[in-house]
């Protein structure tokens, strides 16, 4: 169990992160400018990193795949940004922050991490604000905060429907600063190939120039991983489409322990899919079970239109089923009663996979200014994609893969079990438990970027200041640009019949119907040699089109894709292993009479942490403990 | 539906491009302009032939990655719409439409669809930030600001540098995207600060990258899938002179 060490402090949970904090080394000025680090990515966590370790005089290096750090993923984000700012008096904290993410985690983070997060959240507001970001205000100035994700106090900080972007702007024009000031060199159109381990320490990394199709070696004292998350493994996502797991994949093989990776978030409210064609799953945001109320006809396969349906023959299932929270329960809960009723076949919509989201009764009781008000923009994307107008005819809905709170295992440092190679924002697993919470990403991913990555690989490279620049013609180097570039050539020379596409598309099902939002152990163990003859499929009849040596999007994709094969099978594995249901986790064999989900603390009360044991081997499974002193564990009810 | 492409074919930089012509059948309505472009791909690939290359990333008109002329105009023919938003029912049956990637001596081709944008980050780089590092902020509520000074800084926040302005404009003039940001950071005490030299240096950046000039012909705005205002230009133009007569 040596592999696992959490690094931990003890003490007081609010004591921690300042007596963790006063124990780390330094590193003098002078020194940092002969430390190189490599971050990987520049979404929040990327940006918030590479920007906050050039200002304190490191030589950063930043990779992304795509043309500008501020297309990242991070810019997609809409509904919030969570802070324990209190600045609504209604009585938040640190504390309460802190508890909400526990428990909607459904008790499987450690409490340490998950303070942390929040104790930090606060000056990660102050200073997007400092750097710009425009948060909605007040009449008097102050900036506004609304509630978000059901929960009881009103904590969240937004800039209309795109604080992503706003928030990623603003940690971009950051980076920006630095790339000017020669403190980070940029290097986008790259795709991360390898990470380099040199006696057992991460010193570089491969990569593709995604223009020229050149393999490169770059090297560093330390590496960053700021990758996101990998929800697009079920082909159909919220996600961008680029999105993949290729760069935790990687580290995973090379030594870096995956922790609990079927951890996977659907979100309630997508727009469902229309087309078979269809690429992508809109996210419509939490915010509108604000207002909407979520329903279904009572008769199967009612074929009039919705309007036309009186009163008493919809059934507004989540407020039968949850007369406490009604449509504002959390979204795994939200997400499995809407599969509930179109597996039951009361689905809406030509293919029976949805269910309305109706603004009816707000618009009368509100008006439809007020109404327009708060979701005009989201009404509008919904319009635009489904040519219906939300405000005459309900919103058609349906869950979709969102979130990954599993990822890299970290330690309280945010390292890997590769020294050396840390994991910040959506790629670690360490905050969000089981499920996380509306509006907590954003503030997870900068407050690792910007306040605690910063002082940890500090402590680290503390001990790195006589180590020279790593050359890189080592043979590690060698022997992972030799790897990367046999791949490439694998994947170019199978010449088959199906695209990397299509493989995703099949493999996506296979992980939505078995490995999504509803487990057991039969689905899952037919999941696996699914996927297993699915992958062998791929090896055979794969086909890229075009060269190496040349932009070549069939390429990259077929690269990602593979990785996924792999990753799917661990997902499976680990929700086979957990035989519990928490949070986003639902074990069908583990359910309450009412068909709720059933934690087993007494067995499963754990991180699952997998290492990779090689080609065609079984990962071993670690387990780190989690120990809850500060709070009580409790059933999550909503009833 | 059945349609008729013509698409901008170019291997890379360095070779001459020219129009291919591609009928596509059974092209659904509910499809988005991208994904009618996934299915053209599909086929392609199937014929042995080369897919067409474009950028994407969020499907979702906010990452600013999919900049394309669609029928002669940037980001097709839906107001305020990017071209992942844009959906097939905007298109009948039999139509012929073109698809080329932007024009802009500062935005070369690199392949098919795709152009270069890293100008867009060099602006960017010449000031387009304010100075703080991370941990020297006050309190967020420290800094009181005027709503309706926070409005309209969002709504020129709103840019998502996908260069539609650039290549709506006839003199290929960057300034649309620079108002955005010198507005935008104008409007808060913060931005104040730095506002002379930030207006100063992002305008003399848009030169030597070979921008043109603006002569007010309101392309840019019509064609600003997010609806940014030339307003932000005459604000634009007022910081740039009080600046300069400082000097
Ligand atoms: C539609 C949507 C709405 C959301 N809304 C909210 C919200 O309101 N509030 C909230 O808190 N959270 C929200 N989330 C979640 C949140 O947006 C993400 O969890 C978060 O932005 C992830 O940030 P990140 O920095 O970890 O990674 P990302 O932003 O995903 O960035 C990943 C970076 O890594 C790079 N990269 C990845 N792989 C490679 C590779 N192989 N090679 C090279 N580079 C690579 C990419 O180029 C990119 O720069 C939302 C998510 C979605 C999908
Ligand atoms: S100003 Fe409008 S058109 Fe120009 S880059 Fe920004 S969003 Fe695109
Ligand atoms: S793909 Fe992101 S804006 Fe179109």
């Amino acid at each position: 169990m040596s592999k696992l060490n959490s690094k931990i402090p003890d003490g007081p949970l609010a004591d921690k992160w300042t007596k963790h904090k006063a124990a780390l080394k330094l590193v003098n000025p002078a020194n940092k400018s002969k430390l190189d680090i490599i971050v990987i990515g520049t979404g929040l966590g990327g940006s918030s990193s590479a920007s906050s370790l050039g200002e304190l005089g490191y030589n950063v290096k930043v990779f992304s795949y795509q043309d500008s750090p501020r297309r990242a993923h991070s810019v997609a984000a809409q509904g919030g940004i969570n802070a324990a700012k209190n600045y609504k008096n209604d009585n938040d904290s640190v504390y309460r922050l802190f508890y909400d993410m526990i428990k909607g985690g459904d008790f499987r983070a450690r409490e340490a991490n998950v303070y942390r997060a929040a104790e930090v959240s606060n000056l990660v507001i102050d200073h997007y604000t400092a750097l710009g970001v425009p948060f909605a205000r007040d009449y008097g100035g102050t900036i506004d905060n609304r509630s978000f994700g059901g929960v009881q106090v009103s904590r969240t900080f937004y800039a209309k429907g795109q604080t992503g972007q706003q928030c990623l702007v603003g940690a971009y024009s950051a980076l920006t600063r630095q790339i000017k000031a020669g403190t980070v060199t940029m290097y986008p159109l790259r795709e991360l190939m390898d990470i380099v381990v040199v006696d057992g320490k991460a010193r570089g990394i491969i990569t593709r120039n995604m223009l020229t199709g050149e393999v490169e070696r770059h090297s560093a004292h330390a590496v960053v991983l700021a990758t996101g998350g990998y929800g697009t493994i079920y082909y159909l996502s919220t996600l961008a489409l680029n999105s993949n797991a290729s760069a935790a994949w990687k580290a995973h093989r090379k030594g870096a322990l995956f922790a609990n990776p079927s951890f996977v978030q659907i979100h309630p409210t997508s727009i469902p899919v229309l087309n078979s064609y269809q690429s992508k799953l809109t996210l419509m945001s939490e915010s509108l079970r604000n207002d909407g109320r979520v329903w279904v006809p009572k008769q199967q396969k009612d074929p009039r239109k919705p309007n036309d349906i009186p009163e008493e023959e919809r059934d507004y299932y989540l407020e039968r089923r949850y007369p406490a929270f009604g449509n504002l329960v959390p979204r795994d809960v939200a997400s499995r009663a809407a599969k509930e009723r179109c597996d039951a076949g009361f689905g809406v919509g030509s293919t029976g996979l949805s269910v309305y989201l109706d603004f009816r009764d707000a618009i009368k009781k509100k008006g439809k200014k007020a109404i327009e008000n708060s979701y005009g923009n989201l009404f509008d994307m919904y319009e635009k994609i489904s040519g219906e107008s939300p405000y005459e005819t309900p919103m058609r809905i349906y869950p979709a893969g969102h979130y990954t709170m599993g990822g890299l295992w970290v330690d309280y440092n945010l390292m890997t079990t590769v020294p050396g190679l840390y994991a910040v924002g959506e790629s670690n697993f360490s905050d969000h438990g089981a499920n996380r919470l509306g509006a907590s990403s954003l503030m997870q991913c900068s407050g690792d970027g910007y306040f605690i990555l910063p002082y940890t690989i500090t402590d680290y490279l503390a001990d790195d200041i006589r180590t020279p620049r790593i050359q890189t013609n080592l043979p590690e180097f060698e022997k992972a640009e030799k790897e990367a570039k046999d791949r490439i050539n694998k994947l170019l020379s199978i010449n088959g019949k199906e695209t990397a596409t299509s493989f995703h598309k099949r493999l996506g099902k296979i992980m939505w119907d078995y490995c999504g939002m509803v487990r057991n152990e039969e689905g899952l163990k037919k999941a696996l040699v699914l996927i297993k003859e699915l992958e062998d499929e791929f090896w055979k009849n794969l086909k890229v089109t075009g060269t190496n040596e040349e932009l070549n999007q069939e390429l990259e994709k077929a690269g990602r894709v593979a990785d996924f094969f792999e990753l799917g099978k661990l997902l499976c594995l680990d929700a086979l292993n957990r035989k519990e249901s928490c949070g986003a986790h639902f074990r069908e064999e583990s359910q309450t009479d009412t068909g709720e989900a059933k934690r087993n603390d007494d067995h499963y009360s754990y991180v699952a942490a997998w290492e990779y044991k090689g080609e065609g081997q079984e990962p071993e499974l670690h387990k780190e403990e989690l120990r809850f002193e500060f709070v009580k564990l409790q059933e999550r009810s909503y009833k | 539906m059945n349609i008729k492409l013509k698409i901008w074919r170019q291997p890379n930089a360095k070779s001459k491009g020219r129009f291919e012509t591609y009928p596509l059948n059974d092209v659904s309505s509910d499809m988005s302009f991208l994904e009618m472009l996934d299915y053209l791909n599909n086929n392609l690939i199937k014929d042995g032939k080369e897919p067409v290359a474009f950028e994407h990333d969020c499907r979702e008109g906010i990452c600013g990655s999919c900049g394309m002329y669609i029928s002669g105009r940037p980001h097709g023919p839906q107001h305020k719409t990017t071209t992942c938003e844009l959906h097939m029912r905007e298109f009948k049956d039999g139509d012929t439409i073109t698809v080329e990637p932007w024009r802009a001596a500062s935005f070369p081709v690199i392949k098919d669809l795709i152009v270069d944008r890293s100008a867009f980050d060099k602006i960017m780089q010449a000031g387009g930030f304010i100075t703080i590092n991370a941990g020297a902020a006050q309190d967020a509520n420290a800094i009181l600001v005027p709503k309706k000074n926070a409005d309209e800084a969002f709504d020129s926040a709103t840019c998502i540098g996908c260069g539609a302005c650039v290549a709506a404009c006839k003199n290929t003039s960057a300034m649309l995207f620079i108002a955005a940001k010198v507005t935008h950071l104008a409007l808060f005490p913060q931005g104040k600060i730095e506002a002379e030299q930030r207006v100063k240096s992002m305008v003399a950046k848009m030169d030597e990258l070979g921008f043109g000039g603006c002569t007010n012909t309101r392309a840019c705005e019509a064609e600003c899938p997010k609806g940014i205002s030339i307003s932000n230009i005459a604000k634009l133009n007022r910081e740039f002179f009080v600046a300069k007569l400082k000097e």
